[in-house]
């Protein structure tokens, strides 16, 4: 039995009745859960002692623009005992656009998710210190989502006092 | 306690200074914490890393890193323009490695378009990747040793790297920001002169790595600078995402050329440096067996490297040779067509990472069968190594964060994207 029929029956007979998918493309292993689970979700992986996912190599977030949930927070994550990576999907609504933080879980979240907020705004509840960390504080706006325009909006940024 | 005039020095620092006493302590000022801000034009945070640090005395109790100040939105960029037009872009990403960041970029587009490389090409390109290594290394170890005031050995690195930037300037007419890839193979085929260069290098590198070397690990100020300083205990190491040569030095034998081979690392014979102290004495070690390393693949790169195309023969997705497209109309046609309306690859997302001389150099590209992404996130290396900063420098001294920055080697056109 390969690793990952053992990391879905795993996580399948761990969750039961919770939506949970798996799907493969190009030999990359995803998984779509509902935000609700998303932090119980990856202790599991984490510190289940077979699967044990302990790098978080990066959290990022989708602008679908169009879609009716029009986020997707996209968290790839390695475990290097079994050389697997998986990637877990969640999609989020405009109207509510926040996800709980798992910087409980892996402390390098914490960056990823100032980026994914700074850029996407997307909220991460229980965040320790959620602040932009490229563009200053009073920047209103999220520039990698698809209503922001490419060349930026004048004014925007406020240029220092003479 | 009498009060001191503003720009007034406290006696007891001058009566101590006369002394030549080091262990003076001053009840007043001098004990209350203080808050220094370091950079971002300081020439130890090589670029504009920007840190606030929390003082008791010299001791630092909490450090605070800002980012940004080199955020040109890279991936914001990428989302509005061809797959072809963002490989000169790469070379901004990590500026003293553009080599790997090119061949970075161009694996995970050909992964995602389904695109089969030719054998020579893939040997070149990592003939380039390790190169590019070795480049990066020189300038880490050469910074690293002048952060901490050993001057000659940043002379001695930088003439070795220009070795490398001079085959670059054989190998593709660009020194610096090189855009030598594309996807499908390579910009042009390496030439005999190049390869002889590549040869007469790896040859007379190691020796003079050696020389460099002597230079430090006999060198009692620079060895007690860093033994011991910066630790990253290993438990902790993956949990605040360290990767790359900082991980190996903590005690993983993680390495992703190895983990998930890409290329032709399969056929390659090489060892990985792992240390397990954590310090930046070890972060130092493992730099320069990874250079030693990188070179022994160039070797067997050069021995092993076949003759025959350099461009992958699928005329929707691969840009013809110029000569064609003037001679011939399908190529003209077909450069037409990638060049206006890009290279649309199937519907779909991809995660692909290769070991960049910092660490892991990921993209995740996600397509909608167009021709330029419709989202592309850069996983730098560097933006994850910085990020355990103030978890190392807490409770080591004001001088020690010199040592410390430059024993990570973060590249701020990489953290900042």
């Amino acid at each position: 039995m390969d690793f990952r029929e053992i990391l879905i029956r795993k996580v399948q007979e761990k969750f039961p009745g919770e939506s949970l998918t798996f799907s493969d493309y190009k030999n990359e292993c995803v998984l779509q859960i509902d935000k609700k689970n998303i932090v119980a979700v990856c202790n599991f992986l984490k510190n289940d002692p077979e699967l044990l996912f302990e790098l978080c190599e990066d959290i990022t977030a989708i602008d679908w623009a169009k879609r009716k949930n029009r986020f997707t927070v996209v968290y790839h994550i390695y475990s290097l005992k079994n050389n697997f990576r998986l990637r877990i999907k969640t999609d989020l609504d405009e109207s509510d656009c926040s996800v709980d933080s798992v910087t409980s879980v892996w402390k390098s979240a914490n960056w990823f998710e100032r980026e994914s907020w700074d850029m996407y705004g997307i909220k991460f509840n229980n965040h320790p210190d959620l602040r932009r960390i490229y563009l200053p504080e009073d920047f209103e706006y999220h520039p990698l989502r698809k209503d922001f325009p490419l060349m930026g909006i004048p004014g925007s940024l406020s240029l220092p006092k003479k | 306690m009498e009060k001191l005039e503003k720009g007034e020095v406290h006696p007891k620092i001058i009566q101590a200074l006369l002394d030549a006493n080091t262990d003076i302590s001053v009840d007043d000022a001098l004990e209350n914490e203080m808050i220094l801000n370091m950079g971002p034009q300081h020439p130890a945070t090589h670029g504009v890393l920007r840190l606030l640090l929390r003082l008791d005395g010299e001791t630092i109790v909490a450090c605070v890193p800002d980012l940004g100040y080199l955020h040109r939105g890279y991936e914001k960029m990428a989302e509005n323009m061809s797959y072809y037009e963002y490989i000169p872009h790469t070379d901004r990403l990590d500026y003293i490695s553009p080599m790997a960041n090119n061949v970075a970029w161009v694996l995970a587009v050909e992964k995602l378009a389904g695109i089969e490389v030719p054998v020579r090409a893939q040997y070149i390109r990592m003939m380039i990747a390790e190169l590019a290594r070795i480049a990066s290394h020189l300038v880490a170890i050469g910074a690293f040793a002048m952060d901490v005031g050993a001057l000659t050995v940043f002379l001695w690195t930088l003439r070795e790297r220009e070795k490398i930037l001079d085959i670059w300037d054989i190998l593709c007419g660009a020194r610096f920001t090189n855009s030598y890839t594309r996807i499908g193979g390579v910009a042009n085929d390496a030439q005999p002169e190049a390869l002889a260069k590549v040869k007469w290098f790896i040859d007379q590198f190691e020796e003079n790595l050696d020389e460099c070397e002597r230079l430090l690990n006999s060198n009692r100020i620079f060895i007690e600078r860093l033994e011991g300083i910066g630790v990253m205990p290993k438990d902790e190491a993956l949990d605040y995402g360290f990767t790359g040569p900082n991980l190996r030095a903590c005690g993983y034998e993680f390495d992703i050329r190895r983990a998930n081979p890409y290329l032709k690392y399969n056929d390659i014979d090489f060892k990985i440096p792992v240390y397990t102290e954590g310090d930046c004495l070890a972060r130092y070690f493992v730099r320069a067996d990874e250079a030693r390393e990188s070179s022994k693949i160039v070797r067997q790169v050069l021995e092993k490297m076949p003759q025959g195309e350099i461009l992958a023969n699928q005329p929707k997705k691969v840009l013809p040779k110029k000569t064609e497209i003037y001679s011939r109309m399908e190529e003209l046609i077909h450069d037409f067509m990638i060049v206006n309306f890009g290279i649309n690859p199937p519907v779909g997302e991809i995660y692909h990472s290769i070991e960049g001389s910092k660490g892991e150099l990921g993209f995740y590209l996600v397509s909608k069968g167009e021709g330029h992404p419709w989202k592309c996130k850069i996983r730098s290396p560097s933006f994850c190594n910085l990020q355990a900063l103030p978890r190392i420098v807490t409770g080591y001294m004001v001088s020690d964060i010199v040592a410390i920055i430059g024993s990570i080697d973060p590249i701020m056109g990489e953290a900042d994207k």
